[in-house]
């Protein structure tokens, strides 16, 4: 028994060693320059460069360049089967309230368009006010309009389960104010759909 | 003395962490969006089919056929894609929507798969690992793919 362990072990590191791992950096979507470090027991590359990459040969991982066709050969079922880029919507209300602009309502139909035709779709609702009033009230009323737009949503057919409502207050206006400004952009309502 | 003191502090942070990064549904992680031949998902010793809709939930299994394809959106928005023959584990996974904070594990145990990072990669990159058979990758806000070929079927 003890005699066959270390030909266990010595069949297990060649076999290691068959197994080959590439990690390949892809140009981002958002045009946002990116990174991936990959780390091992002995070594850490950082790759940088879209197509360049790293591929694993004889236990460590080297340099690898390749090319969008090459990505395409090895990666295209992986990279088909990538679900639908989430999308943002806003949606801004009149002073105070829970009620839409009117240009927002029409925003809100092609929304809940998507919601019907993206598979399985799913959406975070987050509410967002002007600086007018304290900070707390503004926690409320951002929160307020998060659940109006999510009460909405459902009245119009959405399931409930999959859409979640939060309210930011006056913490991440889209344009920076001094307190007590009335400022329209910043009470809105942000959709994320996933 | 000073040390102990230190190592208590740090892991009081640590805990602190983790506590605000939990949601109201801690083991939900995301969902399946597309679903192409066969796909299950091994929870808890069943085997669950992932048809789009289904939920993914922290340390399950998902597994593709010969003839296989998935894909995954996170509740940060992160996307995961795998192709055919390939076994991907979701070891860990956070996400406190309001803050926006979290951090995730992924496992490749074997096959191909596609990555297009979210919202944790671009508040706190180093909450995020990727890890293969014999090595772990780490992601600044960012796309990638990875291949293990003659990885374990585990």
């Amino acid at each position: 028994m003890t005699r066959h362990l270390p030909i266990a072990a010595i069949l297990s590191v060649l076999l290691a060693g068959c197994a080959s791992e590439r990690v390949v950096l892809l140009p981002s979507a958002d045009g946002h320059p990116g990174a991936v470090v990959v780390r091992d027991d002995w070594d850490e590359r950082l790759i940088r460069t879209p197509y360049t990459g790293t591929i694993r040969r004889l236990g460590a991982n080297m340099p690898a360049e390749t090319s969008a066709e090459d990505v395409n050969a090895r990666f295209g079922a992986a990279l088909a089967a990538q679900p639908k880029r989430p999308t943002t919507y806003l949606l801004y209300f009149e002073p105070g309230g829970d009620q839409l602009t009117d240009a927002s309502r029409s925003d809100f139909e092609r929304m809940r368009k998507e919601i019907a035709e993206r598979p399985a779709a799913e959406g975070l609702v987050i509410g967002h006010t002007d600086r007018v009033g304290s900070a707390e009230g503004n926690d409320a009323l951002s929160k307020r309009r998060a659940e109006a737009i999510r009460e909405q949503l459902l009245a119009s057919g959405v399931d409930g389960k999959r859409i979640e409502a939060i309210g930011r207050g006056e913490r991440d206006p889209l344009v920076p104010t001094a307190d007590e400004i009335d400022e329209p952009k910043n009470r809105r309502v942000e959709i994320i759909l996933r | 003395m000073i040390k102990s003191h230190r190592a208590l502090y740090v892991s009081l942070l640590v805990g602190c962490a983790l506590s605000t990064g939990v949601n109201a549904a801690p083991d939900v992680a995301g969902m399946v969006k597309t679903s192409a031949g066969s796909v299950v998902i091994e929870r808890a010793g069943k085997r669950i089919p992932a048809f789009v809709g289904t939920e993914v939930l922290v340390a399950d299994k998902l597994r593709t056929g010969e003839n296989g394809a998935v894909g995954v959106t996170l509740a940060d928005n992160t996307l995961l894609s795998a192709g055919p023959s390939s076994t991907l584990v979701i070891d860990k996974f956070m996400y406190d929507s309001t803050n926006q904070t979290g951090g995730m594990s992924i496992n490749v145990r074997k096959g191909t798969l596609a990555v297009a990072t979210g919202k944790i990669a671009k508040k706190t990159p180093e909450s995020i690992d990727f890890h293969t058979p014999t090595s772990v990758l780490g992601v600044r806000g960012t796309e990638f793919v990875v291949e293990v070929d003659g990885g374990s079927d585990d």
